[in-house]
């Protein structure tokens, strides 16, 4: 099957190892990857952060760089959602008729990593060995938005070596979201710090999540505290082989 | 006119019209006369709403209903017993213990027909004409009928009408005896709300009162009777 | 539209770095809301049906805001009908002054009230103050609020953020008649209560309350407790004003079988709370002889014209919400500056008050968008999705003044929205990791990001970004 990969503006600038991990992954389950060069952002930060006009531009650019793929696949479950819920709400209140069209057409085709595996491709063995404690955060956006359901934790118990542990309090959030973590630092830093006890607490070497925002936000933390903990994407975890 | 109604005058063209001119603006509608109380597409579009929940949770083929309700009582901390129907004198006066007890008019008076003889310290009154409030608070418990109850949610409803008595009569006192005839018992809310008059008062009585006030913690007895027993009579044994 | 006792509190953020360093406070929430939401899983899991009932209560509600009008007036009607009387309050002085206008009617110089949000957001009790009359909350929260000198936290518990021992020490204190010896067990601090408010409730003359419902049809009155105040304040007194929302109406005495299975459920986690009344109009012999229903808007209709942000008016104030935030578990309810706090307030407010001051343009983005509250609301308001709507209103409301954020936010949008400046942008930072060192960390940015290091690490940009990789690796794009 011939997959676009949508990079997200922040994996593709802070964390391109998850964005080849995605790529070598696809490739040996027999895939091509395509990368439409012109992409750039879905828009999320300025829509949430109330910058609606601003976000229209964004919304086309997505349009115009992935009309034409059957399959999209990107590793932030945040910016899948964004795309399947809200583009075609910000084209339809832009008044550009056209727009909401393309956009309502697109949505449905693009998944977050753990769905396009599980839901599409009907792939749950990925072949991966990765000899590690593992905990996994699920993101708010892919819990309660995407949905996502138990997708990542069935390819997580099919790794090779991956002990799964348990993270207690692991459907609360990590108090990244998005600029709240300037606006709202102390707040935010409250609810990392309950998360990062938690996930120490685990006994887990390594943190696992589909969106790299919870990561850089729990990962840093953990990396101030020097706690023995890294954090690696689900797409990075799957792609490792022995 | 006395002062209170003569306070409640509406103005005309004053913050009624204000306020419904304001709804009307703010649900899309353009300019028009002040709506009145009747409009059948209103009435149309009510009825079409979707109602997918259950209307019963509990078949009475499959569920022993009056049990349900004494377990579901129970949970609340209040006092339940079951009696067969003719056992429900005796057992109303083996509840009672010294005192002065206030009995409705229209309460069945063979209900009562052991306290005499088995319940020495107790004195029966009646509230015709009524107690005053401070008297009320004297009295060692309230003898009352309900008109409903719910087994699912432990409820007893009174519509204070005969056998009830008026809503006081069943606060002030400490102790609240509640007769349950096994008919009046629905299985679901549903069923028990659709069985009230809503032109009547009512009191859902599920338990003895209760707070959560203090760290969310559930601790009884604050106002209202701190003891609720509930007497379920029948079916004849 | 106002409320007069809130005005010139910080904005969210200030608020909630006090309430952050309060160690007490957080553990008295933590303790509490961990608590009921398990509580309220469970009774809610009881039911087969909760989704369709959910569904059923947000379109009852939908469609009654939609005609609130008709039925206003269907209530109004009824209500008359059966020998009560109507007002209706534009806003909170007004509201106010028809409250202290019937007490004078009535020769009274006390009330007694049961809980109500709609008089603490119209600053009753100190309106009626104003006009020598004490109004006495009789709820056991309010009154631990009262004698406290303090603000109610949250919607359902006013007085979460105290303990039991802050509660004795409180009674200690103010309460007239308190029994020397009392401890901190919550028996005791009840009983004292029952004790205390027992003489107020059997010589009161008028009572004060709210509704949790409002049925147009038979122009009945609903409200829902626990203590049995309620019971107290509607029935003892000789005169009984209640101030109602507008939003509390319903069509019909049958959707209570609607929301009489939401409401309990959601709030205190019970299959039915201890006490529910209704009643319809004055019944000779029973109750109180004048009954005075005052229909509130005060900013209700503001919200009600945003087609999405009126959602917020479906609430029926069961705190499901407040309970599963992360944001109020760590803050609680007074850094919201309002009588509606948490995940609905952060919506109401704003739509209540408009977004102009400073405090109440804060409070949308006082949230992850984590959406727990979306998912445990009984009317299925979509809390999330209005936030992200009223964020917008507030920036939209800011376009005409010079603001420092708007100008790099433009800037931000110019790049993001074009994979050629993207790209450049990515170069220039790679290239300025010669600078920051090749930890891959971070430790100290520049204004205003050095919020995110002062307990953080960022990550430093990487030697190449994934398009860079892509180009080279695969001899161009696509």
């Amino acid at each position: 099957m011939r997959i676009a990969l949508f990079i997200t503006c922040l994996t593709d600038t802070l964390f391109p190892d998850t964005g080849k991990a995605i790529t070598s992954l696809l490739e040996r389950l027999g895939h091509e990857v395509a990368f439409p060069a012109g992409q750039a952002c879905c828009g999320q930060m300025h829509f949430n952060s109330g910058y609606r006009r601003e976000t229209v531009p964004m919304v086309r650019g997505f349009a115009r760089a992935f009309g034409g793929f059957d399959a999209i696949v990107t590793p932030s479950a945040s910016c899948a959602a964004m795309v399947r819920e809200y583009h075609p709400a910000v084209a339809a209140q832009a008044g550009d008729a056209g727009l909401a069209r393309e956009v309502g057409e697109i949505a449905p085709r693009v998944h977050e990593v753990s769905g396009l595996l599980v839901n599409v491709l009907g792939v749950v063995d990925v072949g991966a060995y990765f000899p590690y404690r593992v905990a996994y955060h699920p993101s708010c956006h892919s819990l309660r938005m995407l949905r996502v359901g138990d997708a990542p934790l069935r390819l997580l118990r099919a790794v090779r070596g991956l002990d799964l542990v348990d993270l207690p309090g692991a459907e609360e959030c990590c108090g990244f979201g998005g600029t709240f973590a300037i606006k709202n630092a102390g707040t935010s830093a409250a609810m990392c710090a309950d998360k990062v006890a938690a996930v120490r607490g685990s006994g887990a070497q390594v943190l696992c999540s589909c969106d790299n925002s919870c990561l850089m936000h729990i990962g840093g933390t953990l990396t101030r505290q020097r706690a023995d903990v890294t954090v690696r994407h689900l797409a990075e975890i799957l792609a490792s082989a022995s | 006119m006395t002062a209170a109604a003569s306070a409640s005058r509406p103005a005309a063209g004053g913050s009624r019209e204000v306020i419904l001119r304001r709804i009307r603006a703010a649900t899309g509608r353009g300019p028009g006369p002040v709506a009145g109380p009747a409009d059948s597409a209103v009435d149309a579009e009510y009825a079409a709403i979707p109602r997918d929940y259950l209307r019963a949770h509990h078949d009475p083929a499959d569920h022993d209903v009056i049990a349900l309700f004494a377990e579901r009582a129970a949970d609340y901390r209040a006092v339940v017993q079951r009696v067969p129907a003719d056992g429900l004198p005796g057992a109303i006066a083996r509840a009672l213990s010294s005192g002065m007890y206030v009995v409705p008019d229209g309460l069945p008076p063979e209900w009562l027909g052991r306290v005499a003889a088995d319940c020495p310290g107790v004195v029966l009154a009646g509230d015709d004409p009524p107690l005053p409030a401070r008297a009320l608070d004297a009295v060692a418990g309230a003898i009352t009928g309900c008109t409903v109850a719910i087994a699912e949610t432990g409820t007893i409803v009174l519509d204070h009408g005969p056998g009830q008595g008026r809503r006081a009569l069943t606060l002030v006192p400490d102790f609240h005896l509640v007769i349950v005839r096994h008919d009046q018992i629905a299985a679901d809310l549903a069923d028990g709300m659709s069985r009230l008059d809503p032109a009547r008062p009512h009191t859902l009585i599920s338990g003895p009162s209760a707070t959560s006030d203090i760290e969310l913690v559930r601790v009884e007895g604050v106002h209202g009777p701190r003891t609720l027993h509930i007497l379920i009579a029948g079916p004849p044994s | 539209m106002s409320m007069p006792t809130y005005l010139g509190l910080p904005a969210f953020p200030e608020a909630a770095a006090t309430a952050l360093g309060n160690a007490q406070l957080r553990r008295n929430l933590a303790h509490a809301t961990t608590t009921i939401r398990v509580k309220r899983a469970a009774a809610v899991a009881e039911l087969a049906d909760w989704q369709q009932l959910r569904a059923a209560g947000k379109a009852i509600k939908d469609h009654t805001l939609a005609h609130l009008d008709t039925y206003l007036a269907r209530l109004e009607e009824r209500v008359t009908d059966a020998g009560g009387h109507v007002h209706w309050a534009r806003d909170a002085a007004e509201a106010n002054g028809i409250v202290a206008a019937l007490v004078h009617a009535a020769g009274a110089d006390s009330v007694v009230k049961v809980k109500s949000m709609t008089t603490q957001e119209t600053g009753l009790n100190e309106a009626l103050a104003a006009e020598h009359i004490t109004a006495l909350e009789t709820d056991l929260a309010e009154l631990i609020v009262q004698l406290g000198h303090d603000q109610p936290s949250h919607i359902l518990v006013p007085a979460i953020h105290r303990n039991r021992t802050e509660i004795r020490d409180i009674f200690l204190a103010e309460m007239a008649d308190v029994p020397s010896g009392l401890t901190d067990a919550p028996a005791e601090l009840a009983a004292a209560a029952r004790t205390h408010l027992r003489r107020a409730f059997l010589s009161a003359k008028v009572g004060v309350s709210g509704a949790n419902f409002a049925i147009a049809d038979t122009g009945t009155l609903v409200v829902v407790e626990s203590e049995g105040n309620g019971r107290m304040c509607l029935t003892l007194p000789e005169t009984l004003i209640s101030v109602v929302g507008i939003e509390k109406v319903l069509p019909s005495w049958r959707d209570l079988e609607v929301f009489l299975a939401l409401l309990p459920r959601s709030s205190t986690a019970e299959r039915m709370n201890p006490y529910t009344s209704t009643w319809t109009g004055v019944r000779p012999g029973d109750g109180p002889r004048d009954f005075h229903l005052v229909l509130l808007d005060n900013g209700r209709t503001d919200a009600l014209a945003d087609t999405i942000g009126r959602q917020a008016l479906r609430c029926i104030r069961c705190s499901a919400c407040l309970n599963v935030c992360p944001v109020y578990e760590r803050v609680g309810g007074h850094a919201y500056g309002s009588p509606y706090p948490g995940p609905i307030g952060a919506i109401i407010t704003p739509q209540l008050r408009g977004v102009t001051s400073p405090l109440d343009a804060s409070l949308p983005y006082a949230s992850t968008l984590c959406g727990a509250c979306y998912e445990v609301c009984p009317v299925a308001i979509n809390i999330p999705e209005a936030l992200v709507h009223l964020r917008a209103e507030v920036v939209d409301a800011q376009r005409s003044s010079p603001h420092a954020e708007r100008i790099v936010m433009g800037l931000a949008a110019w790049v993001l929205r074009s994979g050629r400046r993207l790209g450049l942008v990515q170069r220039a930072a790679s290239a300025s990791r010669v600078l920051l060192g090749r930890s891959g960390r971070i430790r100290r940015l520049p204004p205003p990001l050095n919020a995110w290091t002062k307990t953080r690490d960022a990550p430093a940009p990487p030697p190449e970004s994934f398009r860079a990789w892509w180009a080279r690796t695969h001899g161009g794009a696509q």
